[in-house]
């Protein structure tokens, strides 16, 4: 009988201390630049989702798409409708681990695995990021190339010379401790 | 005693994997509830001849060149009524998100316009989303050609013209939008008596994307009570719209001349179905001022907070 009531304790406050285990961000940022002959196009998205899973390093990401921000209006609408097509695919989502994150160290370069998925497709991504891990937060802070092709966004030919084929990610989130 | 272990056990670690999984729903569930709108009901401001119920977004200046030119089955001596043009020229600016306003001038009658549209209603989506796009559209048009006869010459309130319109649309699919557009037009003189001075209308439109960027558009005008004076037709119009980057082009073979609602909705006289069909083409440019973005990204930062 002890011993159940043992396991149960024991089985509650596994369960409890896993609910406050997790560390969350709903105001992540997260840009991307696009540098061209023609022109620079850069565009930020300040409402990005992420969370961390402190047991065992796991993190998932989640980025709507009609939530960046251009500074041209037509092409934003146009990033929507015609490159990321927002309608079928309003995310971009990312979800790995991060690797060793038991014995990272604070200010140490983290090596993120996991799989990226944008415009309905996924790709293996490895990312590298700088952590900071204190009691009260873990912020990741860091940059990616992203190839579009990779992602079957089609460039037409009138614009090529305006659209990078490769474009820069750049992302800072800080996440709290989060408890339901 | 060892069976409840076990299942203890059996328990935790589902229990484990399962919060494993949840990270994606948690997110989920966290994510702020906004109210999200349809955009992009059609590619350009028009859907052909008259207005779609897209507006030019806070501080865009549009200019607009369209033109039409004559019937195309005005045989070879009129190059296919490519020597006969008509133009009109526009600058539109969007004020706000919602209200948009603009001039132009047309050549046709030396006429000079001005119109504001106002976003009344917005399509959401979602569940219990409101179903549809709710524009109001209303233009003045200053008639300027002087073709009165000797003494008989209109004052300048004659030469005033006044639609209103309101545009109704919903967005059914990435690829399928439809408008319906009833219109009051009020002319302040007539050529005779029989004409009514001012003319119901309702217009159908509608759009089918072929492409991302190439979509194939339709516009229609039923005239209630028409012009008595001349022998007019209802406007019909088809054209394909092509999108590169901040230019809209469109191509489009219609039974009116003219690119203003009052013209083209009541004083079209030729018959699409007989082969007087006019080629024309708007072509528009847009430009971005101010600094959007930055006052934006503030807002949301500081409603994060």
């Amino acid at each position: 009988m002890k011993s159940i009531i043992t396991t149960i304790a024991c089985l509650i406050l596994s369960v409890m201390s896993y609910g406050q285990e997790k560390f969350l961000t709903k105001s992540g940022h997260v840009s991307f630049f696009s540098h061209s002959p023609i022109e620079d196009i850069e565009a930020e998205n300040d409402q990005v989702l992420s969370i961390i899973d402190t047991n065992n390093g796991a993190i998932a990401i989640s980025i709507l798409m009609k939530s960046f921000l251009f500074e041209k209006a037509l092409m934003q609408e146009h990033f929507n409708e015609n490159y990321v097509e927002s309608d079928k695919y309003p995310k971009a989502t990312f979800k790995g681990e991060l690797i060793n994150f038991s014995t990272l160290e604070n200010n140490a370069e983290v090596t993120i695995k996991g799989n990226l998925t944008i415009h309905g497709v996924t790709k293996p991504t490895v990312i590298k990021a700088k952590i900071k891990k204190t009691e009260g937060n873990i912020s990741l802070e860091g940059n990616f190339p992203v190839k579009v092709e990779d992602f079957n966004i089609e460039i037409p030919s009138v614009v090529v010379n305006n659209i990078a084929k490769t474009i820069k990610v750049t992302f800072n989130l800080d996440h709290q401790p989060y408890t339901k | 005693m060892k069976k409840l272990i076990i299942l203890f056990t059996i328990l935790s670690i589902g229990n484990m994997m399962h919060a494993q999984e949840d990270l994606f729903d948690i997110l989920d569930e966290e994510t702020p509830q906004t109210k999200e709108y349809a955009t992009a009901t059609f590619k350009g401001t028009r859907i052909l001849n008259g207005h779609s119920v897209e507006n030019r977004k806070k501080g865009v200046l549009e200019f607009i060149i369209s033109h039409r030119f004559g019937r195309v089955n005005s045989g070879v001596d009129e190059l296919f009524g490519l020597d006969q043009s008509n133009i009109r020229f526009g600058f539109e600016y969007g004020l706000t998100d919602d209200l948009m306003i603009g001039v132009g001038r047309s050549s046709f009658e030396k006429a000079y316009d001005a119109f504001f549209k106002y976003k009344l209603l917005k399509q959401g989506i979602g569940k219990n989303a409101f179903p549809i796009s709710v524009s109001a559209f209303g233009s003045v048009v200053y008639r300027s050609v002087d073709d009165f006869e000797p003494g008989n010459e209109p004052s300048e309130t004659d030469r005033l013209f006044y639609t209103s319109q309101l545009l109704l649309a919903r967005k059914f699919s990435p690829a399928f939008s439809l408008q319906i557009m009833p219109s009051f037009i009020y002319r302040n003189s007539v050529a005779i008596q029989e004409d009514p001075h001012g003319i119901f209308a309702v217009g159908i439109g509608g759009r089918v994307k072929l492409t991302k960027r190439i979509s194939l558009n339709g516009e229609y005008h039923y005239t209630v009570n028409p012009l008595e004076s001349i022998d007019t037709t209802n406007s019909l119009a088809f054209g394909i719209d092509i999108e590169t980057g901040g230019h809209v082009f469109q191509i489009i073979l219609s039974n009116s001349i003219t690119m203003i609602e009052k013209s083209f909705i009541t004083e079209s006289t030729d018959d699409f179905f007989e082969g007087d069909v006019h080629l024309g083409f708007n072509i528009s440019r847009a430009f971005q001022f101010g600094k959007n973005k930055k006052k934006k990204l503030k807002a949301i930062q500081e409603s994060n907070e």
